[in-house]
């Protein structure tokens, strides 16, 4: 099968799914309590501007033709505007989402140091201490709560040792220092948890290879147990990581709205949580609907790199 | 969502006479019986909040803002004198039932829906499995975010939220399992002997659905203490005065310098159950599913 119509087919699985994270997205606004059109008229009581309201979104049409209209937007990039900035809601994400993806890939670096070698280490010496006390700091870190964790974190580093900014954000290409070092605490704060996920799923991988006969054939020729595994358990164990690492950013990228908040970076969760609160419902479904899409095109992307090459 | 890393397989059928053994499992497990202890007391406190709580959780005390742990006040108050030792007492009734009505109304509706996707097949199954893959596709905290916000911020709607926001993965679980059974032989030979489908689902599937859902959801009850406390956390959940471990700790943000132990406690109270839970279903999944071990 070919590149191009494996992606094709690959793509065309991923139609439905998309359809109905429309459909689900759609169905948000309909949650509203009561009369859309008040709520989304905010404080604003007079029935004139309601009416406006409900005759701009729609809202006196059948809800199959309103889900029609707003997909049909949504396909040609229009999400809305924000009723609070009162700017398109596409050029809202556009300037927020380069900064979550930068939290986004300093916090998988972290994950990635810490977590897989230290999964190596577990597999390799399962049962040991070093087994004991790796797999408990995993967990550790799955089960810290990031928002108190990023407190924590600005209690030691920020409020007694004064060492890194509490909050804030500096994009890098004004200064590239401070950039780093307003972004470090929070990629910590994020890589920690992942990198507890990526612990456990490389240890269980590498369990799994290194009880496979073409490691016991490796050891029974003699190669050294580095290059066993490091070469022969830790590449056929990284795919499934690789998978898993490919889903944990994409989580990362949605997964943030805690961690901006606390540390006050404008990015794609901020956006969020300021939508919520400004009532700005166009904001809060364009957010969740960039999240869910790229979420699944990241969910997906590592099963093509991985399977295609591997004969049907 | 954390507990979505510990995911959990299809497990061969129940044997008889297993739950007694598995109980014996669990308890030659020290981590496990830590982890049970924490979880008990946990539920006994909240239970018995009323007895336990030294002070009235929202009973303002000017005359004692933001006083260190002392005899008086064990683990300090807050920035309007309320005792922060009772708060948590009664923060975890609100972390209690985040625990478990979210992953009762994610049982409740995913087991008949899993059984009838499982058993049934065809276009229900692939319908129902589209949409449990479109709501996979939404993270589970924008998804509660979302849906608290739409819904209006309160802590029952947070619950329903979580609880929403929880499904999909219960969904895909009892789907599968259930799939995975109904190949089985014996299912077969029920069949065979002319058990209708609705008795061979009752009866033979669903016991055998139950025991991957019981680790789930002790690791989704974690992810729902976490989900409800970062919706507090937010203003999306229980609301003031009313205590809560997500909200004692928005409040606790501002007052870092003069009041640390404001943020220190409930930050080590959600901590300390996410982790027991976890360890729990660790431990829930080792035992019975021996794969994993």
């Amino acid at each position: 099968m070919s590149l191009a119509l494996y992606v094709a087919r690959r793509v065309a699985v991923l139609v439905p799914t998309l359809f109905f994270v429309s459909v689900l997205i759609f169905s948000l606004q309909k949650l509203l309590p009561g009369d859309a059109a008040i709520a989304l008229a905010g404080e604003e009581n007079d029935p004139a501007v309601v009416s406006a309201i409900r005759s701009k979104y729609h809202l006196d049409r059948p809800v199959v033709v309103q889900y029609g209209i707003w997909i049909g937007k949504v396909l040609r990039g229009d999400l809305g505007e924000s009723l609070r900035n009162k700017i398109p809601v596409t050029e809202l994400l556009a300037s927020k989402l380069p900064v979550t993806v930068e939290l986004a890939v300093c916090s998988m670096l972290i994950a990635l140091v810490i977590g897989i070698p230290a999964g190596i280490v577990s597999a390799v010496r399962r049962g040991s201490l070093v087994d004991v006390a790796a797999n408990a700091v995993a967990l550790s870190g799955l089960s810290v709560p990031h928002f108190w964790l990023g407190i924590m974190l600005i209690l030691l580093f920020a409020v007694r040792l004064g060492w890194l900014p509490a909050s804030g954000y500096v994009p890098p290409w004004e200064n590239l220092g401070r950039n780093l070092t307003t972004i470090l605490l929070p990629s910590i704060v994020l890589g920690t948890g992942v990198a507890g996920v990526m612990m456990r799923h490389t240890r269980g991988a590498m369990l799994q290879t290194l009880g496979a006969d073409y490691v016991r054939t490796a050891r029974a020729k003699s190669v050294p147990e580095r290059l066993v595994v490091l070469k022969h358990a830790l590449r056929n164990a990284l795919i499934p990581v690789i998978t898993l690492g490919a889903i944990e950013f994409g989580r990362l990228l949605s997964g943030a709205v805690l961690t901006e908040q606390i540390f006050a970076i404008p990015g794609f969760g901020k956006m969020l949580v300021d939508g919520v609160f400004n009532r700005d419902y166009a904001v809060v479904q364009g957010v969740v609907l960039v999240s869910a899409g790229l979420y699944v095109l990241l969910t997906s992307w590592p099963t093509s790199s991985t399977s295609w090459p591997t004969p049907a | 969502m954390a507990n979505e890393t510990g995911a959990v397989m299809a497990m061969p059928a129940v044997v008889e006479g297993r739950r007694p053994s598995v109980l014996r499992r669990l308890l030659r497990r020290p981590p496990a019986v830590i982890a049970m202890a924490m979880v008990a007391a946990f539920v006994v406190i909240a239970l018995a909040a009323p007895q336990v709580a030294p002070y009235d959780p929202i009973k303002q005390n000017f005359l004692a803002i933001r006083k260190a742990p002392s005899d008086a006040y064990r683990l300090g108050t807050d920035e309007v004198g309320r005792d922060v030792l009772s708060r948590l007492v009664w923060g975890a009734r609100a972390s209690l039932l985040a625990g478990v009505i979210p992953v009762t109304i994610a049982l409740v509706v995913s087991i008949p829906l899993g059984l009838l996707s499982g058993c049934a097949g065809g276009w229900l199954d692939g319908l129902i499995m589209r949409i449990t893959d479109a709501m996979l596709a939404i993270p589970f905290l924008i998804v509660a975010i979302a849906l608290a916000a739409f819904l209006g911020p309160s802590l029952t709607n947070a619950m329903i939220a979580i609880g929403i926001a929880a499904l999909p993965t219960f969904l895909r679980l009892a789907r599968g399992t259930a799939l995975a059974i109904t190949t089985e032989e014996y299912i077969e030979s029920a069949r065979s002997l002319g058990c209708s489908r609705v008795r061979v689902a009752v009866r033979h599937v669903l016991p055998n659905i139950v025991p991957p859902l019981l680790i789930q959801s002790s690791l989704t009850a974690a992810a729902a203490i976490i989900a409800e406390a970062s919706l507090s956390f937010l203003g999306l959940g229980q609301q003031p005065p009313a205590p809560s471990w997500g909200s004692m700790l928005n409040a606790a943000q501002r007052y870092l310098v003069q009041a640390p132990w404001m943020a220190i406690y409930p930050g080590l109270m959600i901590f300390g159950i996410v982790m027991s839970l976890n360890v729990l279903g660790d431990a829930l999944r080792d035992a019975l599913d021996p794969k994993h071990r």
